[in-house]
């Protein structure tokens, strides 16, 4: 019951579900002031930092896009890696005086902020609450303390893209909108045995988020946790099972950032990752893909929810600015251009404009069909590991190296790790999060 | 005058007319940077290597440093590169500088294309090379056109890692040869013609030549262009993370990887440390073994 209620929550179909002609496409132009009856809003320019849409293209669109519609202040976008855009918080915070207004982040990036350094949105989150803003959402913005860190902004999430010439080497029985693991594994052999060529890519690139999809999705679809079942016999199973899918997985995937280019070039049918990190294929090709559901595993059909927020530093030169431009981002209005411009969808519950460029289409069936799956179940992201999120990530792609890379014994490997993740979780004590059972106490590896 | 009048100058004006002024003085700008933008930073460096959280010493972050999985890997990989880079680079620029430095006609195109790599910045040539060396890259594309090869090879396969370390050795000394090569080169032009006349005189041929008045006179910018590509190999970073990603670990990247993506400055200052301390070692090597005698000066 509570899995359902969180599940259709966190579903991203709940703003596709709303009837496409709702009209939700926020008929109300936001003229990019504060609503009526706030206090002045300042027109002291400041800087939105940010560690989403830091590619070229997802910035331009941003700011020609999105930007050139708030007009209470001049507002200048600056994309950041996570980790120089902490340090830059940290600094200007340090500083006591800063030229960021704006913070622009995934939840998991805030976390490695101390929550001191942020105003507390409470006040508009309250002013904002008929935007129509999931409960649990508000709650992930909380980051587990009393005060409101962060709006939330926009989420996705990680779906399959397979190229249409894939389809016909699908293994008998197997329907590409309720794949297993293992079927995906005969599927990835039959395309290399049958075109010759490894054409089915996982992204394991330097700066791709692989620990993400173990984390996820396969950690929960085979042993129904993560933390607690770390080194289970269903974990090790898991990893036998990933072992053979690499077997089949095109080599280069080790270079793989972002799946959309090696799909786009042919050289990846099957492509597992980021909305946004394959949207790019579908828009360079329709007519060539299909976007499905992520696998399913023992235990279900585990997805993640990848949600990013705005918040305000306590540094900023112009808290009344801030405020305007985080009610401006999340008018139901902008957040649907953000999904035509950027790809990732809305935080509301509303419909989604009901006309839809060819490649957005694709995504959203995508990540509808996978919501909409009746086996479907939600993970979250790690929730209260602050700073040390980097090396709870860390353990996931040791892990991952060592026994699919480099062949090493999968229980000896597992123990090892284990014992690492459970430093990590001491070091922080937080509790378990969603799928692994409530804990009091730091949650342990079982 | 005023000196000879017998009253003792004060401190400053003394110092002034003392023959330590001059040097010192000149000294000064360089030391003043130095210590700003290098050794307190090395010290804050190594403050945070022997920290475990905020506040507390130990070698904690050393300990999970040498634990860490890609450690060994990092470092076999790191003195692979320099072993193998280095002298190829040394030969290259070398070569290099005498064929422009022979002076024939057109020589002058020859150092604008060789110094080309210089204007890129790492990462661009790092894609440059990936670009070619990709699945459906320039080079595949090449040997498919010439009917050398009917299916892509896979150049940067974590399955073959001899390739991928060959492809990181071709990018690298076609990126970093260039800064050899220029120093080398500004060292041949200080030659004194004078010894080249001589050597001519003895009826000395082109190869005794540069045996044995080049190389010799050359060895001050030999041991510059060591230094220098030494301390380049140690952090090779760009071109490596663009070519292999995590499939080639070298010890700057797990340096870069425990800052910026694992968030723990500690460890991330415990590699810097490992690195630091691993350059010192091969320049009070290399200052050693290419030193210029005083006598040899006198000779």
């Amino acid at each position: 019951m509570r899995h359902a209620r969180v599940a259709a929550a966190f579903a991203l179909v709940a703003a596709i579900l709303a009837s496409a002609c709702g009209g939700g496409t926020g008929g109300a132009p936001s003229g990019g002031t504060a609503a009526p009856g706030a206090a002045a809003v300042s027109s002291d320019p400041f800087v939105m930092l940010s560690t989403q849409l830091n590619t070229v293209t997802e910035s331009e669109a941003l700011r020609s896009q999105i930007l050139s519609g708030f007009t209470a202040a001049k507002v200048e976008f600056r994309g950041e890696e996570a980790g120089p855009f902490a340090d830059r918080i940290a600094a200007e915070a340090k500083a006591g005086k800063g030229t960021v207004g704006v913070i622009g982040a995934l939840h998991g990036d805030f976390g490695a902020i101390s929550a001191d350094l942020f105003e507390d949105l409470g006040p508009l989150a309250t002013k904002l609450k008929d935007r129509g803003f999931p409960a649990e959402f508000m709650e992930l913005g909380k980051l587990g303390t009393s005060k409101q860190i962060y709006i939330p902004w926009m989420q996705a999430t990680y779906i399959l893209g397979v190229n249409k010439q894939a389809l016909q080497y699908l293994p008998s029985g197997a329907s590409v909108d309720n794949i297993t693991y293992t079927q995906l594994t005969e599927w990835c052999k039959n395309i290399a045995d049958k075109t010759g060529r490894k054409r089915c890519g996982l992204p394991a690139g330097p700066k791709s988020l692989l620990h993400r999809l173990i984390q996820g999705y396969m950690y929960p679809a085979y042993t129904g946790g993560l933390v607690t079942t770390y080194k289970s016999s269903e974990a090790a199973t898991l990893w036998r099972d990933l072992k053979d899918l690499w077997q089949h997985v095109n080599p280069q995937s080790l270079q793989i950032d972002f799946m959309q280019e090696s799909m786009l070039s042919g050289e990846v049918w099957v492509g597992f990752d980021h909305v946004a990190r394959l949207v790019k294929a579908f828009e360079g090709k329709p007519n060539d893909f299909v976007a499905a559901p992520a696998p399913k595993g023992p235990k279900g059909l585990y997805y993640m929810s990848v949600l990013a927020g705005l918040a305000i530093p306590k540094s900023t030169p112009n808290k009344s600015g801030a405020e305007a431009f985080i009610d401006y981002m999340t008018t139901p209005g902008v957040q649907s251009k953000t999904l035509t411009a950027v790809s990732f969808f809305p935080v509301l519950n509303q419909a989604l404009p009901a006309d839809l460029p060819p490649h957005l289409k694709i995504e959203a069936e995508g990540v509808q069909k996978q919501s909409k799956h009746p086996d479907a179940k939600v993970a979250l992201l790690p929730v209260g590991l602050g700073a040390k999120g980097g090396e709870f990530n860390k353990v996931q792609l040791d892990t991952f190296q060592r026994i699919v890379i480099k062949g090493e014994d999968i229980q000896k490997v597992l123990n090892e790790q284990a014992a690492i993740l459970q430093n990590v979780m001491n070091d922080t004590k937080a509790p378990c999060w969603r799928p692994d059972p409530p804990s009091t106490g730091p949650c342990q590896v079982k | 005058m005023a000196v000879r009048a017998g009253r003792a100058l004060p401190f400053p004006a003394r110092f002034a007319r003392s023959d330590a002024a001059l040097p010192l003085g000149l000294l000064a700008p360089t030391i003043v940077f130095l210590t700003l933008l290098i050794l307190i930073p090395v010290a804050q460096a190594l403050l945070l290597s022997f920290q475990a959280t905020e506040g507390t010493l130990g070698i904690e972050a050393y300990r999970r440093m040498v634990h860490d999985v890609a450690f060994a890997d990092s470092l076999r990989n790191t003195l692979l590169l320099l072993v193998l880079v280095v002298p190829v680079q040394l030969v290259l620029a070398l070569a290099m500088a005498l064929l422009i430095h022979s002076r024939f006609p057109g020589h002058g195109i020859f150092l604008y294309i060789f110094a080309l790599p210089l204007a890129i910045s790492d990462l661009a040539a790092g894609i440059v090379w990936l670009s070619i060396f990709a699945d459906t890259g320039y080079m595949n594309s090449a040997l498919a056109g010439l009917g050398l090869a009917t299916e892509p090879i896979n150049f940067l396969s974590y399955e073959n890692l001899h390739l991928v370390l060959l492809t990181i050795i071709v990018a690298e000394s076609w990126r970093a040869t260039a800064i050899v090569l220029v120093i080398l080169l500004a060292g041949l032009q200080l030659i004194p013609r004078e010894y080249f006349e001589a050597a001519d005189l003895f009826g000395a041929s082109r190869m005794k030549r540069t045996l044995l008045v080049v190389l010799p006179m050359l060895r001050p910018s030999l041991q510059s262009a060591l230094i220098i590509r030494t301390i380049f190999a140690f952090q090779t970073f760009a071109v490596v993370l663009a070519l292999a990603g995590r499939q080639f670990p070298v010890l700057s990247y797990e340096a870069y990887d425990w800052y910026y993506n694992n968030r723990n400055e500690f460890i991330a200052a415990a590699f810097a440390a490992l690195i630091l301390l691993m350059t010192l070692t091969v320049t009070v090597f290399y200052l050693r073994l290419l030193r210029v005698k005083d006598a040899e000066i006198q000779r």
